[in-house]
């Protein structure tokens, strides 16, 4: 494994992580939780770990951040912090 | 509260960053965590199970009670989202919507008014204000097909590729959210509806915990598919490894059918009339 | 120089890791708004499932799939020290699809209260229970 990749996708996932955190609308969480779930998986690709990056590709990139869509779809989208 | 949230946070971090000194540095391949118990496992998955993936050999064989468990909870989590969700009693809306297929006019129906059937010309629309989009219909009608062979393949191909029960039943059940998605929770609900989906929930486990009863019955221990051999005429190592598959369709089953239980009740908040 | 870097590669994984548990624990704590916290404990269970995942990775290892293993597995020994740890991936493969489900509970909790009390912000839902 090259570890200076490793550090640039480590660093994305920490921006991502406050992004998704920070942001005041939800739906835009939502989707920065979408790309954290993906950069999380090529982490995993990167370590060797490929059915765990598969299972993250297909369930935390896919499945849960439609729920979440859809979850914010029927709530409400503000929030104030 | 936001100061003290922030210094606790801190302070566990840390605390954590204190411990981390004491780790095995990084990859290390004499840490503690890769020599006791993984070397038995690489080394004798395939004499034990004639299974080149590790990974699923582990899963569904070695630690099959522990992911049998992971199933039911999966299992739960789905019934639990239907109690919490799910209204029985179906409110009708005020007005609803008409699209007329061949004009492309929406129609405006108030309470009393006569609701044309579903037909060729009218199709009810969702009061959320949804386009007409041939294209993503179109091209969703094609790709569905080949993500439904796709997750098959997953399902089918563990043993020798990253991939399983857990991973295919997954990708199937997105397809269906993917379909409910493009056209509307209604049509979906028209092919794969409330009864079947939490019939095959159930039926998943059943097939699960079912295999592992044969094994039972055959004098064997619960889960050791080497029982199997006997009914498929094969030596106990090849019917370990289709027993491995049998467990992946259960898993997969249970999976597909629990993810499109959460997308119906989630996206409708449990009316399951109008979707996303 | 080069003793620092070896050390700095040998323990920055770990520290992003913390980082990330932080950045997890932060959100639940702090942040009112219900979504929000879910999406934090999101954070913090993807941080421990990394933690896990990366105590099984070896160095000069490959992927834990055993090459053409039908044909010739049978003739040639296989060696622990060539394959990465499977047993943390086992372990974390059914977790990330277990979170999936309880997800969705969550989810269906915040808008159960939402239907209730028209609202989201933890504050102002004790606001309404306190009347």
């Amino acid at each position: 494994m090259i570890w200076q990749i490793e550090l640039i996708i480590l660093m994305i996932v920490i921006v991502l992580a406050i992004g998704a955190l920070a942001v005041k609308d939800l739906l835009s969480a939502a989707v920065l939780f979408g790309a954290y779930s993906f950069m999380m998986c090529l982490l995993w690709a990167i370590m060797g770990a490929v059915d765990v990056a598969f299972t993250e590709a297909s369930v935390g990139a896919g499945v849960s951040t439609v729920l979440f869509v859809a979850a914010v779809f029927r709530t409400s989208r503000r929030t104030k912090d | 509260m936001k100061s003290i949230g922030a210094i606790l946070t801190v302070f566990l971090g840390g605390l954590l960053i204190y411990c981390s000194m004491d780790f095995p540095p990084w990859g290390d391949p004499d840490s503690p965590a890769n020599s006791h118990v993984s070397p038995y496992y690489i080394e004798h998955t395939l004499e034990d199970t004639s299974v080149p993936n590790i990974v699923t050999s582990v899963l569904a064989d070695y630690r099959g009670y522990d992911t049998m468990f992971e199933t039911i909870v999966i299992f739960t989590a789905g019934i639990a989202c239907i109690f919490l969700l799910r209204m029985f009693k179906t409110v009708e809306p005020e007005t609803r919507l008409y699209r007329h297929l061949p004009t492309g006019i929406t129609l405006r129906i108030a309470k009393g008014g006569k609701f044309p059937d579903d037909s060729d010309h009218f199709k009810r629309i969702d009061s959320d204000w949804v386009p007409h989009d041939l294209i993503l219909q179109t091209t969703c009608r094609m790709i569905i097909p080949f993500i439904q062979i796709f997750a098959l393949y997953v399902i089918a191909h563990g043993h020798h590729s990253p991939g399983g029960g857990f991973q295919g039943g997954v990708i199937f059940g997105a397809s269906i959210i993917l379909f409910a998605i493009a056209f509307d929770l209604r049509s979906a609900i028209k092919r794969m509806g409330e009864r079947l989906t939490a019939f095959l929930c159930a039926l998943g486990v059943f097939i699960y915990a079912g295999v592992g009863l044969v094994c039972m019955l055959y004098g064997n221990n619960f889960l050791d598919y080497s029982a199997l051999a006997d009914i498929m005429g094969v030596d106990p190592i090849s019917a370990r490894s289709h027993g491995i598959l049998m467990v992946e369709v259960g898993v997969g089953i249970v999976v597909m059918a629990v993810m499109v239980v959460l997308y119906y009740n989630l996206a409708s908040a449990g009316k399951q009339d109008e979707g996303l | 120089m080069d003793e620092l870097l070896t050390i700095l590669i040998a323990r920055i994984n770990y520290w992003v890791y913390i980082i990330l548990m932080m950045i997890g624990m932060y959100g639940i704590i702090v942040k009112k708004n219900l979504m929000k916290k879910i999406i934090g404990m999101s954070i913090l269970q993807t941080a421990v499932i990394l933690f896990y995942v990366s105590i099984g990775a070896k160095k000069n290892a490959t992927i834990p799939i055993i090459e053409h293993g039908h044909d010739t597995g049978h003739a040639t020994a296989v060696q622990a020290a060539h394959f990465i740890n499977p047993l943390p991936h086992v372990l974390m493969l059914t977790a990330i699809v277990v979170a999936v489900a309880t997800l969705g509970v969550a989810l269906a909790l915040a808008i159960k209260i939402y239907k209730q009390y028209n609202t989201l912000e933890e504050d102002e839902l004790i606001e309404i229970l306190k009347e």
